[in-house]
């Protein structure tokens, strides 16, 4: 029967990989959040700007990153995209790890066309006249987002969003396939070493699940926060 | 990229077979139909066990739910590469422990698209229906059922483009499905990786972009068909 020995990979190096794992998957998921979640604002904006090539643009964007695997996404940049990087590009790229570089803009365009689409729907159920009272008001277009808008939008659209964070989260897994150290990578390369494959994968679960459920309880706190005062 | 496309497409559609094992976008389908049919009838009693006020229902059935949702697919994949061959005694096939852990993965989503599902359904009917002398079961099985699975039938196949999506992490654990197809060509060419990634990323996203299409064809479709019910009701 298993007899279980957490003792060998909670000590030496491997204690080691696991720390260094967990701390990268969390700057994967910090990093592309935030550059994420800034984009998604962008491309909600240029979506509904009524100009026809913005919201063209917008539309093969969230198109292109929720109809192919992010896995694929991933490759695309990590090996396709460095052959059209000029070669002093591509040197200090590498001088400054390429893999984690290249995982955060594969991510964080993901999660911003996933990100954006659940803002849209947000801000489809605010009322259109919204948009021309406040340019009747006299703020323009980008202001009228920003200050009236957007941040009703983001209101309504906080449980998707968590949603959304949680899978980003889980998505950080797959930059282990090119090659970035995080978590999974650390586990796996610690099951290959010590063949503790139970106890490995059994820290890397418990890892993944103690942040989901963080960050489902920090959504719930959000949403509460979030509430215009006065309401229930 | 032509070249390209006319070298080694064979190798994406269909891997080596005849004189090899098959591979390519065939396996990547296999993998995802397989995958739909095996969860489909295990997400539905999920579904069923998670609307139920039983608690000893309910409770194991939510916690893994939830355990299941706060895992990455890899992980999953990783997980069923170890237990899988423990339970059943021996060593599995890539394939086999790709599908085992999709099953395992979609029996969670699917499980809550089902719940959503019945919970749609009007509380009156399930009352109508066990006043009028059906049991739980018969309830179930009669009348929430097959209403909630026909309007659940575009989130459906939602979930089936999140397992064709999901199919690429095959690669990680070698399955010769497309992604892997994609880095064997890429592999052996060297000089050309964006021509070969974007072939790949075009293949995944004609398929799933045109799935999604019927998608919405279809959820247009279940709104008239509601609609006109409503109206003829009235």
């Amino acid at each position: 029967m298993l007899t279980l020995d957490f003792a060998t990979i909670f000590h030496g190096r491997y204690a080691d990989w696991l720390l260094a794992g967990a701390l990268t998957t969390l700057a994967l998921f910090a990093v592309s959040w935030v550059m994420g979640f800034v984009l998604s604002l962008l491309v909600v904006s240029a979506r509904s700007s009524g100009v026809k090539l913005l919201q063209a643009v917008a539309f093969a964007f969230v198109g292109y990153h929720r109809n192919v695997p992010g896995l694929v996404q991933l490759f695309v940049w990590y090996f396709g995209i460095p052959q059209f990087l000029p070669d002093a590009w591509q040197m200090w790229i590498n001088a400054h790890g390429s893999e984690f570089i290249f995982g955060c803009i594969a991510l964080s365009l993901n999660a911003a066309a996933y990100m954006s689409e659940d803002l849209r729907s947000g801000m489809r159920s605010l009322p259109p006249s919204q948009l021309e009272a406040a340019r009747a008001l006299g703020l323009s277009y980008v202001s009228a987002m920003r200050k009236v808008l957007l941040p009703q939008a983001i209101r309504v659209a906080v449980p998707p969003l968590v949603n959304q964070s949680l899978g980003l989260f889980k998505a950080t897994s797959l930059a282990m396939a090119i090659g970035v150290a995080e978590m999974t990578y650390a586990t796996h390369q610690i099951e290959n070493e010590t063949f503790k494959t139970f106890e490995a994968f059994a820290v890397a679960s418990v890892f993944y699940w103690v942040f989901s459920f963080l960050l489902m309880a920090l959504g719930h706190r959000a949403n509460r926060w979030l509430r215009p005062r006065g309401s229930r | 990229m032509l070249q390209i496309l006319h070298d080694y497409g064979l190798l994406l559609l269909i891997g080596q077979y005849p004189e090899g094992p098959l591979g390519g976008l065939a396996l990547t389908l296999i993998l995802a139909v397989t995958g739909l049919v095996c969860s489909f009838p295990l997400a539905v009693l999920v579904g069923v066990a998670r609307t139920s006020r039983i608690r000893a229902i309910y409770l194991p059935v939510s916690t893994l739910v939830h355990a299941i949702r706060g895992l990455p697919v890899l992980l999953i994949i990783f997980w069923a590469y170890f237990i899988v061959p423990l339970v059943i005694g021996r060593s599995i096939s890539g394939v086999t422990t790709v599908i085992c852990a999709l099953v395992v993965y979609e029996l969670a989503f699917m499980g809550e698209v089902v719940r959503a599902g019945i919970e749609a359904i009007p509380k009156g009917q399930v009352e109508a229906s066990r006043s009028l002398g059906l049991n739980y079961f018969q309830t179930m099985r009669r009348v929430v059922l097959p209403q909630a699975l026909y309007q659940m039938l575009p989130s459906i196949l939602n979930q089936f483009i999140n397992l064709i999506k999901n199919t690429s992490l095959g690669y990680i654990i070698s399955v010769n499905e497309l992604t892997y197809s994609a880095y064997q060509i890429n592999a052996q060419l060297l000089t050309r990786p964006f021509e070969v990634y974007a072939i790949l990323a075009v293949i995944y996203f004609l398929l799933c972009w045109s799935l999604g299409l019927c998608m919405s064809w279809i959820e247009k479709r279940i709104k008239r068909d509601r609609q006109v019910r409503l109206r003829s009701a009235s």
